[in-house]
């Protein structure tokens, strides 16, 4: 079974992704529950330009200057493969990828 | 393409500077990949609609953008840069090893003879290279894993390979300069290097005549005539003339020698041209005059070039990657800097124009031309 996540990108990320608005993934819930990780593989796999500009390809980790937020939480520190939040799962929230505020 | 295609990277994006063979009007067409970091853009010889771009920022990481009809449009190619094996520590700014990290690609040399074969220079300092049109990069460790590699240190803006120069006629000899470790040569297509900084001598290090530990800033070279290399050291104009086994100082009467760009005339191989500024402290044009200087000599003896340049107030630096010649007769000569003007001369140096202001800061600039 899948279960869609609706994301929502920066606006670079948007543009390096072709997309204008929220992006749709269908990610695979038959194991367990949707995992950041899960979702970041989905989603660089349906945007590949997207790879390396949200995780560091070398350790696959978050970029520092990268938020995760979600129904007014930050998820940023949660371990990439905690269950995302059951708003998020059932689509009534989106997931965020935030470009932190910092820098001219 | 016809006439002369400038290709200029900004701390906010690039722009493609168009004109045709008279070099005296010209059409700006960007920003691309606004709001990006865009250290260098670069076309390749073999097929002038073929560029590269080299697109990153602190949020987002690297990305390398491809276009292949000369600019109209681009598409993203591969951006993972992984070094090879064990990434092993250099020296960090207080001292202490610090593993290598890959954080941008600073310069991009597209092969001469194929469009899609591409070396890049990476921070921290390492050697990639493409084959298939940057859909994937690998790195050439020998360079990195120099057994003076774990002394290393960056300079101010970094520690990165931030010139790639390629013997047209011998492809196989390369030259590579890293920013704070100096000139690397190798004579089998990047496997192996061997330091080349026999003469320079820099006295911000412990040991002045140092074999690795130099703030050089540029080297560039006539393709014509490859042994012999000119270089923009932290202080110091200096010349090679047997491809990089000793140098020897050149800066004669210029009124400064420190600077960062230094590029050579597409026709004279003796003609050079710097651009001093202040000092290492101060980094802008001394009296506030902003001066081109070319020497026609080989170095030693230096004439300001001023005509169409600012005299008063400015307060710019034109940084290492900013400067550049295109084939055309007579040669035109380019250059960008800090406050965000490029400045065309289609006499060789002798009058200038600005070809475009007040764009982001101009970190590199590269020129296509086709008489």
């Amino acid at each position: 079974m899948t279960c869609v996540i609706r994301v929502v990108l920066p606006h670079h990320l948007r543009n390096l992704a072709g997309v204008s608005h929220e992006v749709r993934l269908a990610v695979d819930d038959d194991a367990g529950p949707a995992t950041q990780a899960a979702v970041m593989d989905a989603l660089e796999t349906a945007y590949p330009p997207l790879r390396g500009t949200i995780r560091d390809p070398a350790t696959m980790r978050r970029r520092p200057f990268i938020r995760f937020y979600a129904g007014g939480d930050d998820l940023s520190h949660d371990p990439p493969e905690a269950p995302l939040p059951d708003p998020v799962l059932a689509g009534a929230e989106p997931f965020c990828v935030v470009g932190a505020m910092a820098g001219g | 393409m016809t006439g002369v295609r400038v290709l200029v990277g900004t701390a906010k994006g690039g722009f493609i500077i168009e004109s045709d063979g008279k070099r005296s009007d010209w059409k700006v067409e960007g920003p691309l990949f606004g709001g990006w970091e865009v250290y260098h853009m670069a076309g390749s010889p073999a097929d002038p609609s073929r560029l590269y771009a080299s697109q990153s920022t602190g949020w987002f990481g690297q990305v390398i953008q491809r276009s292949d009809d000369g600019g109209r449009s681009w598409a993203p190619v591969g951006n993972q840069f992984l070094y090879d094996g064990d990434t092993g520590t250099h020296l960090w700014y207080d001292g202490t090893p610090r593993p290598w990290q890959f954080a941008r690609v600073w310069h991009l040399e597209p092969s001469a003879d194929d469009p899609d074969s591409v070396y890049a220079g990476v921070e921290d300092a390492a050697l990639f290279q493409t084959t298939d049109g940057g859909a994937n990069w690998s790195e050439l460790p020998g360079l990195r894993t120099h057994r003076s590699g774990p002394s290393w240190q960056p300079g101010a803006g970094g520690m990165a390979v931030h010139t790639i120069l390629i013997d047209p006629a011998r492809p196989e000899q390369m030259h590579v300069a890293i920013s704070a470790a100096g000139v690397f040569r190798s004579d089998d297509s990047g496997a192996t290097w061997r330091p080349a900084n026999k003469g320079l001598r820099s006295g911000g290090i412990p040991d002045e005549d140092a074999e690795v530990g130099h703030c050089v800033h540029r080297i560039a070279r006539h393709p014509a005539r490859p042994d012999v290399l000119f270089m923009q050291k932290h202080w110091d104009v200096m010349r090679s003339d047997d491809g990089g086994d000793s140098w020897y100082e050149i800066s004669g009467d210029l009124p400064t020698d420190f600077g960062f760009p230094i590029a050579v005339h597409a026709h004279e191989p003796d003609t050079v041209y710097v651009v001093p500024i202040t000092s290492d402290s101060e980094h802008y044009p001394p009296d506030a005059r902003l001066r081109v200087y070319r020497s026609r000599t080989g170095g030693g003896e230096w004439e300001p070039l001023t005509a169409g340049l600012p005299q008063q107030n400015c307060y710019v630096n034109v940084l290492r990657d900013a400067m550049a010649v295109d084939g055309l007769d007579p040669c035109g000569v380019y250059f960008g800097t800090t406050g965000g003007q490029v400045y065309a001369s289609a006499d060789a140096g002798d009058t200038w124009q600005p070809i475009v202001r007040d764009l982001p800061r101009v970190l590199s600039v590269e020129v296509q031309a086709r008489p």
